[in-house]
């Protein structure tokens, strides 16, 4: 089953009025792919959609689990940790303390990952890392730090692919078939729910990482989460983007310096 | 199977996007099409192959340099424009935008695929829907064959490589078994298609 992209636009208005949750700003292409995968899922047409949306206590907050995407890995992406730790961390050693924000930061993987490579560079103990995302069940995840087994070893060959010279495992305590990321890494973190969309500044950030995220957003949502980010910087801090994502307007990039073209990592200068 | 005659000929006249794919096996065919095309092309190109987003490849600057047509890698976000190839990113699905923008997409692979053919595909049908065109070539995997009956039920062109020249014939013999497919074309077929593919897009029969 699809949905049409007009039938789609009645969706954002009714998700808009009935939960007050704005989806104007997200890429209609993947929007269309996630609800038309809902509608075979459940074996729902978009009528029952829209009734499920109205009437059924929960459909909404699974609804927006399913619209959203939140595939992520530990140190996906090996290259770009392989540049934090060389060109952004050495920098932020000479503050007295690191105030590090995810954004968008899904089940955790991310936020662990950070936390992993500060404590191996001896900055852990002055950092303090929020987590943050619009869905309840992911955060919710994101706290327990506890990881499929089969996944950690997907995640084990990304490390070795950091060049760290130090073994994954001495991370987590495998159980089972499940890990549990250790405990002093998860005592500096704190996960909880922010919207780039409608939510503002919370916190001035000297690093902050909003990774795949941009990409399911329209130019103008995007030219406002990055002014969000901007804001919630402080002066010589840094913001990482996602491997495909750059900054893009000419307005935010005179007020960035261009640290790593490849990783997409700035440095805010002004 | 037909041949190009002038039913199909009147469907390529106002073709607005042609779609690449291929996997194991197919980079040769597919770089000899990448070399018939004009530099003139009237119509963007997307590329949608498998390989492994952990090695770094870089395909389309080799190709770039013996190519007429220009060749990038696709931006998220960026308007498809003619004359250009843009090939999907190791790593991500591409997604095609109601205003003709590409979207990356970095979900679940499906069928271990990511880039998947099938996603692009359908979302190409969703956009582009009869102005596309869609050439299917060789591959270890059936990939592409649920995207090509999505774009031949949106009315576009799909043309699958003669499993005989495949290298690999599993994907291209999967989309003929599904039906999905308008004509079938050898190497020489797809070159030859390809070098008079602004005659056929501009003309009117
Ligand atoms: C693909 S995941 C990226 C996870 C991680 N940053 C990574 O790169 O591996 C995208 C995340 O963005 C979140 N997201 C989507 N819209 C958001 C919004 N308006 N505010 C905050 N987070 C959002 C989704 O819930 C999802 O968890």
């Amino acid at each position: 089953m699809s949905i049409s992209f007009e039938n789609l636009e009645k969706l954002i208005d009714l998700v808009n009025n009935v939960h007050g949750f704005d989806l104007n700003g997200y890429s209609r292409a993947s929007l269309k792919r996630r609800v038309s995968r809902i509608m075979d899922l459940f074996h729902l047409d978009f009528t029952d959609i829209k009734d499920n949306l109205v009437n059924t206590p929960g459909f909404f907050n699974m609804f927006l689990i399913e619209v959203t995407v939140n595939v992520t890995e530990m140190f996906r992406d090996p290259t770009f940790f392989i540049a934090l730790r060389e060109e952004v961390l050495p920098y932020l050693a000479t503050f007295p303390y690191i105030k590090v924000w995810s954004a968008g930061c899904s089940t955790g993987e991310e936020v662990y990952s950070l936390v992993i490579v500060l404590k191996k560079q001896g900055l852990y103990d002055r950092s303090f890392i929020y987590g943050t995302d619009i869905n309840h069940n992911v955060l919710e995840k994101a706290k327990q730090g506890i990881i499929d087994l089969k996944k950690m070893k997907e995640y084990s060959d990304n490390y070795m692919q950091t060049q760290a010279d130090d073994s994954f495992s001495e991370y987590y305590t495998a159980r089972y078939d499940a890990a549990t990321i250790h405990h002093d890494l998860r005592k500096n973190v704190l996960f909880s729910i922010h919207n780039l969309v409608s939510d503002g500044v919370f916190n001035e950030f000297q690093l902050i990482t909003c990774r795949n995220v941009l990409i399911y957003f329209n130019p103008p949502l995007q030219q406002h989460v990055l002014t969000l980010l901007y804001e919630s910087l402080a002066l010589f801090g840094f913001l990482c983007l996602g491997a495909r994502e750059t900054l893009r307007s000419d307005k935010l990039k005179d007020k960035f310096r261009l640290v790593n073209k490849k990783q997409n990592i700035y440095q805010k200068i002004a | 199977m037909r041949k190009i005659d002038q039913q199909i000929r009147g469907k390529l006249h106002g073709i607005e996007l042609l779609l690449l794919a291929c996997s194991a096996g197919g980079f040769k065919v597919l770089f000899d099409i990448l070399k018939a095309l004009p530099g003139n092309l009237a119509i963007g190109v997307l590329v949608i192959i498998h390989r492994n987003a952990k090695y770094e490849t870089n395909i389309e600057v080799s190709m770039t340099a013996k190519c007429d047509i220009p060749i990038k890698v696709a931006e998220e976000k960026e308007l498809i424009k003619p004359p250009m190839v843009y090939f999907a990113p190791p790593g991500y699905h591409l997604l095609v935008e109601p205003d003709h923008s590409i979207s990356l997409d970095i979900s679940e692979p499906v069928n271990f695929c990511r880039p998947s053919i099938d996603v692009t595909m359908q979302s190409v049908a969703d956009v582009y829907g009869p102005s596309t065109i869609a050439i299917l070539l060789s591959g270890a995997n059936q990939d592409g064959a649920q995207g090509m009956t999505a774009i031949q039920q949106a009315g576009g062109v799909c043309i699958v490589q003669d499993p005989e020249c495949a290298e690999i014939k599993t994907m291209p013999e999967a989309a003929i078994a599904l039906g999905a497919v308008d004509i079938i074309l050898t190497n020489e077929e797809l070159v030859t298609f390809c070098k008079e593919l602004n005659k056929h897009i501009l003309t009117r029969n």
